[in-house]
């Protein structure tokens, strides 16, 4: 899913400083899942807003509404009324959404109130880590479903590099596993250490055309 | 609403507690307002954060000792909520230490005056 982390307050207040209406619009999917734009954020939001502006004797009027995914016309539909009453939105959405929603009401400035990082997976409770870089021409079946490209430092396609710490850590971050290690252990328990031994060429990242574009077959 | 302080006492520990208070005729400001709940990890950020917007001096969560809760992580899964509840205040410039949570037993009337007492001293020294 895709990882977002809420923006620092002062940037979130700056944008909004102008406005007197506004929607804090969150998104039911992958910012919900990684407690940083869904129904709950919302709220808080929207209720630190109200308390920063009532402090600042500086009202504001602020509307809160979440659709189940934001990157989807038709869902966005839903909250029409609601962007309507207002001078401004800040959605908690990924990139993908914000933009949806601003090519959707052009008349409405829409801010965005997280920094979308990267894609990823939940690796404990509150700590989300990088898998993919979507950088379009997947390498996982050489590598033991553990892409090097985001997972190894210096993004090796033919490692370890000569860095490799005791224990299988990362020479530039310890607390780290070396992906390297990580694939090589992973080829000997599935039998395929053979693999290890391939020489790979440079990858080819112009496989991604920006921007991506990509037509499902037609029935 | 304007400047109570709110307590969200968990029926197990505070709750009595605040009870025993009033039973032995303890004093404590008049302007506590208690809200009974089933366990301190039933409040939620936003529960404290509507609470100021609605005019709170500040928000006490009170619940039961470690290791003593009858939901067994109620009250340290609340207290971690609080800690982060203390960083959104002061994101938005004000004083963290208005949210507060304290663990106490429910025959420790005495205790749950003093967390009282402690949360009116940080009101007056945050000059509201």
């Amino acid at each position: 899913m895709i990882i977002a982390e809420r923006k620092p307050m002062d940037e979130i207040k700056r944008m909004l400083a102008p406005y007197k209406k506004v929607l804090v619009a969150g998104c039911g999917t992958c910012v919900t899942v990684c407690w940083a734009g869904g129904e709950k954020e919302v709220a808080i939001l929207a209720s630190q807003l109200r308390l920063a502006r009532s402090a600042e004797h500086n009202e504001i009027s602020i509307f809160e509404a979440s659709v189940e995914r934001q990157c989807e016309r038709e869902m966005v539909a839903e909250i029409k009324d609601k962007v309507t009453e207002v001078e401004a939105v800040i959605s908690l959405a990924c990139g993908a959404g914000v933009q949806t929603m601003s090519e959707m009401f052009e008349d409405k400035p829409v801010f965005p109130g997280v920094n979308t990082t990267f894609i990823g997976m939940p690796e404990k409770e509150g700590l989300w880590v990088e898998m993919c870089g979507a950088c379009g021409d997947c390498f996982l079946d050489r590598t033991g479903g553990i892409c090097p490209i985001v997972r190894c430092a210096k993004g090796l396609l033919n490692g370890p590099c000569g860095g490799t710490r005791k224990g299988g850590k990362c020479e530039i971050d310890p607390d780290k596993d070396c992906a390297w290690v990580l694939i090589y252990r992973r080829l000997e328990k599935q039998g395929r250490l053979d693999l290890m031994r391939n020489y790979y060429a440079p990858k080819n990242y112009r496989a991604v055309k920006r921007p991506g574009r990509i037509q499902a077959a037609k029935a | 609403m304007n400047n109570c302080i709110v307590a969200f006492c968990c029926e197990h520990s505070a709750y009595p507690a605040a009870d025993l208070a009033g039973k032995l005729k303890l004093h404590y400001p008049e302007n506590l307002r208690i809200i009974r709940v089933p366990c301190a990890g039933r409040v939620d950020l936003i529960h404290i954060l509507k609470a100021f917007e609605k005019g709170a001096a500040a928000v006490m969560v009170m619940g039961c000792e470690g290791g003593a809760c009858h939901h067994m992580t109620g009250n340290t899964r609340t207290k971690e909520r609080v800690k982060y509840c203390n960083l959104l205040l002061r994101e938005i410039e004000a004083d963290g230490r208005l949210v507060a949570m304290f663990n106490l037993s429910p025959n420790a009337p005495h205790k749950f005056v003093g967390a009282v007492n402690e949360i009116t001293k940080r009101i007056k020294e945050s000059g509201r």
